[in-house]
């Protein structure tokens, strides 16, 4: 079933391709929206949400993505990999320079991943672990030797994840504490001018910048305004042109994108895909059971909570791998709706009707209503389900704790299921204090073996075979929930062009966007 | 001297108690479920073993209670705030930082709040019995018993987003870069809705109290000597129930005064005015806990400065209350 809005974004997509006949026109200030206010704005040191949207703006990495996960030429020109896939050489761009007028050169290279990244950034910590050595060969030559080769290396390398940072500011002093962190210093096609905490920040245009006619803004300001509906109303009145992810409530949507002017798009997540999970503890109480996980999943109206909690937005998941991942299995046999046979398998294992503790993700009302929407599935099918709603600390504290028995969250896939889908998986990953690895306590020694085989296995048919192999164990096991690959949709004026344009585009869109006005 | 001896005698008490509440609300956040470097590890979307490692130790949190207690108390003593665990910045820096928006936005609101709520508490005693009384009644129990964001939200819709007069969010246009009488003007035009809509239910509140009083003293036996006197009825409205009627207005606007600090969080959230209100409850989100305590310390500063002030405008008011003393 298509709902009017997915039916509105098909359009859009189709108008938005005709609309690069246009001539782009220069100038323009862009008025949008940044929920939740960042805590900095230093990429790299911090890698939350907010801060890649505004800093994937300031800062670059050496690739950038297309949507299908491409990679695109952005401070490395061109690249190479030895036969063995261990070595690989990045050829820099020679005529760039950082916000401060410093040329950027292989050093800096070197300096983020070898230094920067190691000591503060755990997602890129997680490739460089593979990383035997990096070497600058000369200014604008890089080589990275890696121990054994690592599938998604050569995915890495997106601004968010592998932020090229200022090795002049920063060498030899304490990062944290470094006074460049209030006025950061990158190579992107905007700087950084002015944070007015609680009400905006604001950056503006890089006249040096490398790439020739770029940016056509002249500046970007993100409003902060903590209030959903406030948000809603400061588009609806004209004050702000775009409403990226997440900065309105759901249920809001359908009336905004009825407006005039109104353009929706799902695209700019490729890379991160974020995928809604439901977290089943599989150490004790019911949920240890197999057969009780199995019964959740064919309990839940999955197409149900799209259509109508998501606006039809997104995907239903066949099983752990999403549909934008590489390597997904398509011959899985899928969970569908079928509360007969949830009833069954709840039989089967003798479920007494011990009570189960749900947690909702605390973001927002779509959660919310999301929860009860699962508690009113699992109940039809006898499965005696309490909500207990916490607030974000809480949350992230008893899922650290392990004290839940079923438990929204979603997590990002990172373009490689070696970054973003084992780790969910794998029982090298289970540590108390975290509420994105393990959580669930799942161990299973083939699948850790078949993952860890996969994540080096070279090259990508060897690893396609291992993947597929994993993911029918994991279809039988079911570790976790699959809800749904979530399709965030960001809303806009028809006439800012161009502004999703690549698969990491919610976060470095304003480069190429322009205004038609 | 008696003056400066009472504010001395009330300053060392004032000292006292600050310093309690800051073991207190010390104790009070290590009680709070969750714990700061956990938040940050779970807002950063990805951690290791050593990215929670280097977070509890910068943060001083694999220390002892005690020795973290008494780093805080220590620091507090000179003033040193800390740094806010998310945002890596002086606390004091933060707070200061949003303390003007905070102190703009509600002291517009006390001086409407309290001017108004006498002036409409006054008429509707002098007008007990009559409609145009009970229709000041009926006004003032709706805004006290409307919730504070509804009214906030209908407001928006009616004179933003219908009627396009007033600004919807936010304490000044941005990107229009205005400067002196214009910023200013632009600023008020901002201040308008929210400061309105917080002063409505303390106007609400004056409203009954001033009425009330005023209609408690008008049965005193001084007021029947006022009008054998012949005295014009305004005169004994005003000098003779109105003054005697103060000391509970003048009870009510200390407590007001007091919450200026943190009074504001819907307000604040609604028309996205960057005070400290905003500020405390993402703290308290984030388990901010160094901010949290700066927020906590200055709104207890506030409540005792107030009740200092208020027990001299007592004075002030009542000469009675000084003799007693």
């Amino acid at each position: 079933m298509k709902t009017p809005l997915a039916i509105a974004i098909t359009a859009t997509a189709i108008s938005a391709s005709s609309a690069f006949a246009q001539e782009p026109k220069q100038g323009g200030i862009i008025d949008t929206i940044i929920q939740p206010e960042p805590p900095g704005l230093v990429l790299g040191m911090i890698q939350n949400a907010p801060t890649r949207t505004v800093a994937g703006n300031i800062y670059e990495g050496l690739l950038r993505y297309s949507t299908d996960l491409e990679p695109m030429p952005q401070l490395a020109e061109s690249w190479e990999v030895s036969d063995d896939g261990r070595t690989w050489t990045f050829h820099l761009r020679e005529d760039v320079s950082w916000h401060d007028g410093e040329p950027f050169t292989a050093e800096d290279v070197v300096f983020s991943a070898d230094v920067f990244h190691r000591e503060l950034n755990p997602s890129a910590r997680a490739v460089l672990q593979h990383v035997e050595s990096i070497e600058a060969t000369d200014d604008h030559t890089v080589v990275f030797t890696l121990e054994k080769p690592f599938g998604p290396f050569l995915i890495s390398f997106e601004a968010g994840t592998f932020t090229m940072v200022p090795k002049h500011i920063y060498e030899g002093t304490e990062f944290r504490d470094n006074e460049a962190n209030n006025h950061p210093i990158g190579t992107g096609p905007f700087k950084f001018e002015n944070w007015d905490r609680g009400t905006v920040i604001q950056l503006v245009k890089n006249e040096d910048y490398y790439e020739e006619d770029l940016p056509y803004l002249d500046g970007i300001n993100w409003h902060i305004i903590p209030d959903g509906a406030s948000r809603a109303v400061a588009y609806e009145n004209g004050t702000v042109d775009v409403l990226p992810y997440g900065t309105v409530e759901n249920f809001d949507i359908p009336r905004l994108t009825e407006l005039d002017n109104t353009c929706v798009t799902e695209a700019g997540h490729e890379y991160f895909s974020p995928f809604a999970m439901l977290w089943m503890n599989n150490r004790e109480g019911p949920t240890a059971d197999k057969r009780f996980r199995q019964a959740v999943m064919y309990a839940m109206d999955r197409e149900f909570a799209r259509n109508v909690l998501w606006n039809g937005l997104g995907k239903v998941p066949l099983g752990a791998f999403g549909s934008n991942a590489r390597f997904q299995n398509e011959e899985l046999a899928p969970y569908d709706h079928d509360p007969e046979r949830a009833r069954e398998l709840l039989d089967e294992m003798g479920y007494d009707g011990e009570e189960v503790r749900l947690l909702p993700l605390p973001y927002g009302e779509t959660w919310t209503r999301w929860a009860e929407a699962v508690q009113q599935n699992l109940k039809e099918v006898g499965i005696n389900v309490r909500t207990e709603a916490t607030d974000v600390g809480g949350w992230n504290q008893r899922l650290g704790d392990w004290d839940y028995d079923l438990a929204f969250t979603y997590l990002y896939q990172y373009g490689d299921p070696a970054l973003g889908i084992s780790r969910t998986y794998l029982s090298s990953n289970i540590q108390k204090g975290s509420p994105w690895n393990n959580v669930e306590g799942y161990e299973n020694e083939k699948v850790d073996e078949l993952f860890n085989q996969a994540a080096t296995a070279y090259p990508d048919e060897e690893r396609e075979a291992l993947y597929h192999e994993v993911q029918e164990i994991l279809q039988e096991d079911v570790p976790v929930g699959w809800l749904l690959e979530l399709g965030f949709p960001t809303i806009y004026r028809c006439d800012v062009k161009n502004l999703v344009t690549s698969g990491v585009g919610v976060n470095d869109g304003f480069k190429d966007a322009w205004l038609d006005r | 001297m008696l003056y400066a001896r009472l504010i001395a005698s009330r300053l060392i008490k004032a000292v006292i108690v600050l310093f309690m509440i800051i073991i207190f609300n010390f104790f009070l956040i290590q009680m709070a479920p969750g714990d700061p470097a956990a938040i940050l590890a779970g807002e950063a979307g990805a951690t290791d073993a050593e990215f929670l490692r280097q977070l509890t130790e910068r943060f001083g949190l694999d220390q002892p209670l005690h020795v973290q207690l008494w780093r805080y108390v220590s620091g507090v003593a000179m003033l040193d705030f800390g740094f806010s665990y998310r945002q890596q910045v002086p606390v004091l820096d933060l707070i200061l930082a949003r303390l003007p928006a905070t102190l703009l936005l509600t002291g517009t609101a006390f001086v409407l709040s309290l001017v108004l709520g006498i002036v409409a508490g006054s008429l509707a005693a002098a007008r007990v019995k009559k409609p145009s009384g009970s229709i000041i009644m009926a006004l003032a129990l709706v805004f006290y018993a409307t919730p504070l964001f509804w009214v906030a939200l209908m407001a928006v819709v009616l004179f933003s987003v219908y009627l396009d007069w007033l600004p919807a969010y936010g304490m000044y246009t941005v990107g229009a870069g205005l400067e002196g009488f214009a910023f200013a003007l632009d600023v008020g035009k901002h201040l308008i809705l929210p400061a309105t809509t917080l002063a409505l239910f303390f106007m609400a509140i004056y409203t009954r109290m001033t009425r009330a009083s005023m209609l408690e003293a008008a049965q005193q036996d001084f007021v029947k000597t006022a009008r054998a006197k012949g005295l014009k009825n305004s005169v004994i409205q005003r000098r003779h129930i109105l003054r005697n009627a103060l000391l509970p207005i003048i009870t009510l606007a200390g407590l007001q005064a007091g919450q200026m600090v943190g009074g504001a969080i819907l307000t604040e959230t609604v028309f996205a005015w960057p005070g400290i209100g905003r500020l405390m409850f993402e703290a308290l989100q984030q388990r901010d806990y160094n901010l949290l305590l700066g927020i906590f310390f200055f709104s207890a500063a506030l409540v005792i400065v107030f009740n200092i002030i208020t027990d001299l405008v007592y004075r002030l008011a009542d000469p009675r209350i000084k003799e007693a003393s």
